[in-house]
């Protein structure tokens, strides 16, 4: 068996696991990365909005600074961030997006003069400085009090993922594909490294390390219906937790998109709607000026998404074999707007439906896009439970985002937190030297070559393992979607626990010998489930609506009782997650609010509680800059 | 009910003993709006879990179920079964390693491609934090992107006559990449560094000029462009060598 040995392992080579390792291979440290495809596939890849930092060059970001972002990404949160994880970010973006100037990004940059735009189908002038030309510019994105998202066309994340990707082969940085860690070696104390699955040979190997970092992205893929690629299935979520001392932060923290096209859920922009398309159901017939007559279509995502899902459920769905859809409109646009400001709609639907939206409707249907929930880490990213386990990026829980992340501070979060982890990783190899157990090692690797056999031998059962995963999948749909009420996830937990049993006796039908696919999957779907049930518990008994976090039987956003993070354990051979809680932040720069859009009423915490945290900032508590 | 779909499948899994190549007839009923990608994962979910093909994105972004369809490299996730007739047949693609069935070995042909072309920004600035960042026109940062939107789904490669027959050809991939670095502002390597990485047989000269990587390319990629750009660049930096010695 190979053993691989390096100061520090990152599982996962997306933009957060590269960043994370070029931060220790340039302070001299050895890093090594894993993938289960080559880097440069990563879902990072996928992004095509771009990064929010508030840099302020062009014209519509005028005046725009770290305080505007840290004001928008805490309202945006439902105020279920850590403020102080917030600040850091806002603080540290506008230097990384420069860095990745200067490593090579081709940032869209300040053309001076003047231009038009679109705002709600109406057409606008602006004019960009002189001064400010060749600066890096940037666009507009919803729940931004500024234009802040800096971008490369549409395909910043291929961008900054190639320009990160070259960065880790300039270092010298080793980044094996093809391997999937399968767990992590760890004595209840202390990480050393993980065990790893060669998906070329099917062999097993042993990296071992001083520090080690995940960094896998989200879980999207246990839901049915998902904007994420076909490897967010929560293999660092999984290996992590079932140590059984590391958390789940907020595992009902899940984002929805109320556009996925069907049958392959990939994402079409929020663009279609904004520039005057429509939802209409199967009846040909407009919905949501029924149910928001202001805002109707335009409004936020998590309204749209309900309202859709609660129309199909009026029996107002579009059959299909893949289940039941809506239809998107943009037929009225005319044939020069869609070639022009939706080319990359028009290419979807032309590629992956054959569909022409200038004649033709588009099926769509609400689908899960984005994990808030993540492996709970301090603000250095040093996750609870384990010394020497880091994580950055969507697969963690640092937890800027809260209970809703705004649009392009994903990406930007990817490399922020990864530059600021990754510094904080390298000070902890700096004063840290650690010894290998070769019984724990053995042990670990011992464990997983049984799991393997078994599976391969039937020795729990010869369930199908794609069988239990539709299960999985079809329960989270029903009971743990964009509504959420007590009778739907009481069912929703009752279904998963017998899932899980479920889980526990899959067997092989195939042989599983080299780069089988059917053993990846077998592997995982216990901890699958097990992450399904921490979500349907979690959101189980927080009985308010926060973020994207809606209870039907809960519709006020109740800062008296849940201004609090779930942690979502799982002790060894217990049945379900045993949920604590801690607060949401230490240190209120912005006492809890009105985030000024989708409504609702607020339970207010306790006073005396909030003035006790409510620390001197640059903002005041209106949440606007002083 | 839609069309019985007959698939003909390459199989071999190099990590079995006695395995031997073949291909494998499997049948399918069409459904609307079906693409290779709900095709394959139906195959190996409902009918063979030992089947071994690569997804990823499935969105037509990342480059990994690059595969050979009907006798032409292309994405699986971006083909319609509808535009493909009854029976569809499948194939890895040429020239890389073959992990298993479907499935190739890019990752490390691509790095090994990064090392060769040294895939990075040259320069001997540093970086500062405090500083404003460097300023660049808008039309070059453009220009530079249009040709980093490769993604090394190696259908141009296994497209290509020369890549066919000589393990060391360097492919359309790596002169695009070259070309990238070429145009950038910010990378202080001269033509003459050019020329040393590509101006030989391994590199342009090794074109015979067949067109095929452009035709296959899912991105639309100008690559004929860049090799003649390249072409032209270095032919006058050998010429100037060869005055200069």
């Amino acid at each position: 068996m190979q053993t691989h040995y390096s100061d520090l392992l990152v599982i996962g080579a997306g933009l957060a696991g590269e960043r994370v390792a070029c931060e220790a291979a340039q302070n001299g440290f050895k890093a090594t990365c894993l993938s289960i495809v080559p880097a440069r596939r990563s879902h990072s890849s996928a992004a095509q909005g771009g990064m929010q930092a508030a840099l302020g060059n062009c014209a519509k970001g005028d005046g725009d600074c770290p305080d505007v972002h840290f004001i928008d990404t805490v309202k945006g949160s439902d105020w279920g961030c850590d403020q102080e994880v917030a600040r850091l970010f806002a603080d540290t973006a506008p230097i990384e997006m420069r860095r990745l100037a200067h490593w090579g990004v081709p940032w869209n940059r300040v053309v001076p003069g003047k231009s038009t735009f679109f705002k709600g189908g109406e057409k606008f002038e602006k004019y960009e400085k002189d001064e400010n030309e060749g600066l890096i510019t940037a666009r507009s994105f919803g729940g931004t009090a500024k234009w802040r998202t800096c971008y490369t066309s549409d395909g910043t994340g291929h961008a900054v993922m190639c320009t990160m990707d070259n960065r880790c082969a300039e270092l010298g940085i080793d980044v094996f594909d093809k391997k999937e860690a399968v767990s992590l070696i760890h004595d209840g104390e202390t990480c050393t490294g993980a065990v790893v699955r060669c998906l070329r040979t099917g062999e097993l190997e042993v990296f071992l390390a001083k520090a080690t970092a995940i960094c896998t992205g989200g879980f999207g893929r246990i839901y049915k219906a998902t904007t994420n690629a076909v490897i967010c299935d929560g293999g660092g979520h999984i290996i992590a937790h079932d140590t059984g001392v590391v958390p789940i932060g907020n595992p009902e923290a899940i984002q929805f998109h109320p556009t996925g096209i069907v049958p392959t859920d990939i994402l079409v922009t929020e663009g279609c709607r904004g520039d005057g398309g429509t939802l209409l159901d199967v009846n040909e017939e407009r919905f949501m000026n029924i149910y928001e007559p202001d805002k109707a279509e335009l409004a936020s995502r998590d309204v749209v998404s309900r309202w859709m899902t609660h129309h199909m459920r009026q029996g107002k769905g579009v059959k299909s074999p893949y289940g039941e859809h809506l239809w998107l409109d943009i037929r009225h646009l005319g044939n020069e707007h869609i070639s022009t400001k939706l080319r990359e709609v028009d290419e979807i639907c032309h590629h992956f439906l054959g569909v022409d939206p200038r004649h033709e409707l588009i099926p769509v249907r609400p689908t899960q896009h984005y994990t808030m929930a993540g492996i709970r880490t301090d603000k250095d990213g040093s996750a609870y439970g384990l010394k020497g386990l880091f994580s950055a990026g969507e697969a963690a829980c640092w937890d800027m985002h809260g209970f809703n992340r705004l649009g392009g501070n994903s990406l930007a979060e990817t490399v922020v937190a990864g530059g600021i982890i990754g510094a904080k990783i390298v000070e902890f190899l700096k004063g840290y030297e650690t010894t290998f157990n070769t019984q724990t090692i053995n042990q670990a690797v011992i464990k997983q070559r049984e799991r393997i056999e078994n599976l391969i031998r039937g020795k729990n059962g010869r369930l199908n393992v794609y069988e239990v995963r539709n299960e999985m999948q079809e329960a989270l749909m029903k009971g743990c979607f964009v509504f959420r009420n007590q009778q739907g996830l009481e069912e929703c937990v009752e279904t998963l626990q017998g899932t899980l049993d479920k889980a526990k006796r899959v067997g092989l039908v195939s042989d599983g010998t080299g780069p089988n696919y059917e053993l990846a999957a077998a592997l995982k779907i216990k901890g699958q489930v097990r992450l399904a049930l921490c979500i349907a518990q979690a959101a189980l008994q927080r009985t308010e609506s926060r973020g994207s976090h809606n209870r039907e039987d809960y519709p006020e956003r109740n800062d008296k009782d849940w201004l609090n993070r779930t942690l979502a354990y799982w002790p060894e051979n217990a049945d379900m997650p045993e949920l604590s809680y801690e607060d949401t932040t230490a240190k209120f720069e912005i006492p809890p609010g009105d985030r000024g859009y989708g409504g609702g009423t607020i339970i207010p915490a306790d006073e005396g509680y909030v003035r006790d945290r409510t620390v001197e900032s640059p903002v005041n508590e209106l949440g606007t800059k002083k | 009910m839609g069309r019985q779909l007959e698939f003909e499948i390459f199989r071999f899994n190099p990590q079995k003993q006695g395995d031997v190549p073949r291909m494998q007839t499997y049948v399918l009923e069409e459904t609307t709006n079906m693409t290779l990608f709900i095709a394959l994962n139906r195959l190996r979910e409902e009918q063979d879990p030992s089947l071994v093909f690569d997804f990823c994105c499935r969105a037509g972004i990342c480059g990994a179920c690059a595969m050979v369809i009907n006798g032409r490299p292309g994405l699986a996730c971006q083909t319609k079964t509808k535009d493909q007739p009854g029976k569809i047949t499948l194939h890895p693609l040429p020239v890389f390693k073959l992990v298993g069935d479907l499935a190739v070995d890019t990752g490390v042909w691509f790095r090994e491609m990064y090392d060769k072309t040294e895939s990075w920004v040259h320069t001997s600035r540093t970086f500062d934090p405090a500083a404003q960042e460097e300023r660049m026109d808008n039309a070059v940062a453009e220009q530079i992107y249009e040709l980093e939107r490769c993604i090394e789904c190696g259908c141009c490669v296994s497209a290509c006559g020369t890549a066919r027959l000589r393990e060391d050809f360097m492919g359309a991939a790596a002169l695009n990449r070259i070309a990238r670095f070429v145009v950038d502002p910010r990378d202080q390597r001269t033509d003459s560094d050019y020329f040393e990485i590509i101006g030989n047989d391994n590199g342009i000269f090794g074109c015979m000029g067949l067109l095929a990587c452009e035709d296959v390319c899912p991105k639309g990629l100008p690559l004929q462009n860049q090799l003649g750009f390249l072409r032209r660049k270095m032919g006058i930096t050998a010429i100037k060598e060869i005055f200069r010695k």
